[in-house]
């Protein structure tokens, strides 16, 4: 690995960041992510215009209205868009223990990924994980960020779902 | 020896508890608060070349008794006799002078990397040994375990108890700001020192269980960009992922007391539950099959119940069940969350993480949930861990706000003693592992 690519890979993720301020630890899993954001096919687009998230109350797995308007508005994408799949990543605030916050991650992944698959996008499109409390994107100890950080990110990746 | 040492804890045991008046014994209970004072002069360096790990060693020895609590150091600056030879006659009544109730002696060789040490230890008020001298041999590199070798017989033959010197920690060590953390795991001594890194940064790990007699480390790694669990070997550092049950994840692992079986979470469309599995062949069964978030198992010293948390009340509990499953009994009742649970290596009490009212704490209990008792409170206090001897905990503390960092205190199971260990990075997810050999 020459220095070189590591450099096209920052400038990427500065760009994402810029942009549309998605998760940063999932900009690398958008490679694909390259054409303009006025494209309604490119998954930049999916991002920032569709809406790449849906957020959830303290300790709980339920989608709110508001979340079930975004991830309709996923399902359309998605169906149009037949040739992408979806890593639905489930996140929790730092209130709360390690382990449990996997699993109540997880529970927020397969909220949406039952959702999208019940609104007719094929299952075998979708994967749900979580990364727990592990991976904030606001740092601060107040509801404030903690309201951003409980999320679930529907990731759009070309890859495999392997 | 062992015949005398033996004869010597059933004397002690009969006998009053009263250090000054019988046979030097410290009884460990919550009662304890004044510290027992004792007295190390410098190890004797048999030869020139070991003059500069004699001072070391002893040094090391009085700062890991001392560092219980349990004990205190009369300064050098305060003895009457020297005892600067290990063959001498012990002066006693020098050292009754200055209040030192127990005195410990010892002797350094240094041959090549070759290190021999001697000890003894006295009770001063008695005017008598306890127990034999101890020789042990090891390596100029690794004097370090040997003073934790000589601190772990005085601790044992003055409290009865076994020690916890002599042992190392897996743990995440941890750099970069919360929202860009790297993660990697690492092996300490008990006190911080010799930290090494077990894993690079590559992928997120966490939550590393030593095994029951400290060669291998199971943890969870995100590198497949879902949790599944790793076994290392601590020796090679080779690593391999573990074969689990079907799921999309598989986290928090224990290992059996054995050392055979894996006890774990697996995640399967957003229901969690708890699964034993075995680690040569990866067969797996189910033990949990509730809705709800079963996970954090915990076995009991003989391995017969296993101790876990879930949230099928509504919110995340402890609960008791068979190591085969089945019915389980709530044993947490009080105010606020319980997760985290870990089995004593006594057996008689559990240790959690407890959320309430904002603030989190470390606290313990008897395995029918009574006697609760919080040792900490902090804005983040997390995954308790014993020392082989069920003395101590050592959790991770992390602090608030943009700037929060992690990092590991150690607290008595008494409540006292309260005290960061000493590491370079931040820190988290400790597992004490076994004294060692």
């Amino acid at each position: 690995m020459t220095i070189l690519p590591k450099i096209a890979l920052m400038g990427l993720i500065v760009i994402t960041a810029g942009c549309t301020n998605p998760d940063r630890f999932t900009a690398g899993a958008n490679d694909a992510a390259q054409a303009g954001v006025n494209d309604p096919t490119s998954p930049l687009f999916f991002n920032q215009t569709i809406g790449d998230r849906v957020l959830f109350a303290v300790d709980t797995s339920t989608l709110t209205d508001e979340g079930k308007a975004i991830l309709d508005g996923q399902v359309g994408w998605l169906q149009s868009n037949a040739d992408y799949l979806a890593i639905i990543e489930g996140h929790a605030d730092e209130q709360g223990t390690r382990e449990y916050n996997i699993s109540l991650g997880f529970r927020r992944s397969n909220a949406v990924r039952e959702y999208l698959v019940s609104k007719g996008v094929p299952a075998t499109r979708l994967r749900a994980t979580s990364y727990g409390k592990e991976r904030p994107i606001q740092v601060c100890s107040q509801e404030s960020c903690y309201a951003s950080n409980r999320r679930a990110v529907t990731v759009i990746s070309l890859a495999s779902l392997s | 020896m062992k015949r005398f040492l033996i004869a010597l804890v059933v004397l002690m045991l009969a006998g009053p508890v009263v250090a000054q008046s019988g046979p030097l014994r410290l009884t460990i209970t919550d009662g304890v608060i004044e510290p027992l004072p004792f007295a190390v002069p410098s190890f004797e360096p048999e030869n020139a070349e070991a003059a500069q790990v004699a001072a070391d060693i002893t040094r090391l020895v009085a700062l890991d008794l001392s560092g219980t609590g349990l004990f205190r150091e009369i300064p050098a600056s305060a003895f009457i006799s020297a005892h600067s030879s290990f063959a001498q006659t012990v002066a006693y009544p020098d050292w009754r002078a200055i209040n030192a109730q127990a005195m410990i002696s010892g002797a350094v060789t240094v041959s090549g990397n070759q290190l021999i040490v001697k000890f003894r230890l006295y009770d001063v008020f008695s005017g008598t040994e306890m127990g034999g001298g101890l020789q042990f041999a090891g390596t100029v590199d690794g004097w370090r375990r040997m003073a934790h070798k000589v601190a772990d017989a005085a601790y044992r033959r003055i409290t009865g108890e076994g020690g916890y010197f002599d042992s190392r920690i897996v743990f995440v060590s941890e750099s970069g700001p919360k929202d860009n953390r790297q993660k990697r795991l690492a092996i300490m001594d008990f006190d911080g020192a010799n930290m090494q890194f077990l894993t690079d940064s590559s992928a997120l790990v966490l939550a590393p269980r030593f095994s029951p007699t400290g060669d291998r480390v199971l943890y969870t790694s995100f590198a497949s960009g879902s949790p599944r669990i790793n076994v290392l070997d601590v020796t090679s550092v080779g690593t391999r992922q573990l074969q689990t049950a079907d799921g999309e994840m598989a986290f928090s692992p224990r290992f059996s007391r054995d050392g055979t079986q894996v006890i774990y979470s697996l995640a399967n469309g957003g229901n969690t539950d708890i699964y034993r599995g075995d680690i040569a062949s990866g067969a797996s069964t189910r033990l949990t099959s509730a809705p709800s978030i079963e996970t954090a198992p915990s076995l009991s010293p003989d391995g017969s119940q296993i101790v876990f948390e879930s949230d099928r009340s509504g919110t995340q509990q402890m609960y008791i069940m068979s190591a085969n499953g089945g019915d389980a009994r709530r044993i947490s009742f009080g105010d606020g969350r319980y997760a985290t649970p870990v089995w004593s290596p006594r057996g008689d009490l559990i240790a959690f993480t407890k959320q309430n009212a904002g603030r989190f704490h470390i606290g313990v209990m008897r395995t029918d949930g009574s006697e609760e008792r919080l040792l900490t409170s902090s804005f983040l206090d997390e995954g308790p861990t014993w020392s082989p001897n069920g003395r101590v905990i050592m959790f991770m503390r992390e602090t608030q706000g943009a700037g929060g960092t992690s990092s590991l205190y150690s607290v008595d199971v008494s409540g006292r003693n309260l005290k960061p260990v000493p590491l370079p990075n931040g820190a988290s997810d400790p597992s004490w592992g076994p004294l060692q050999p």
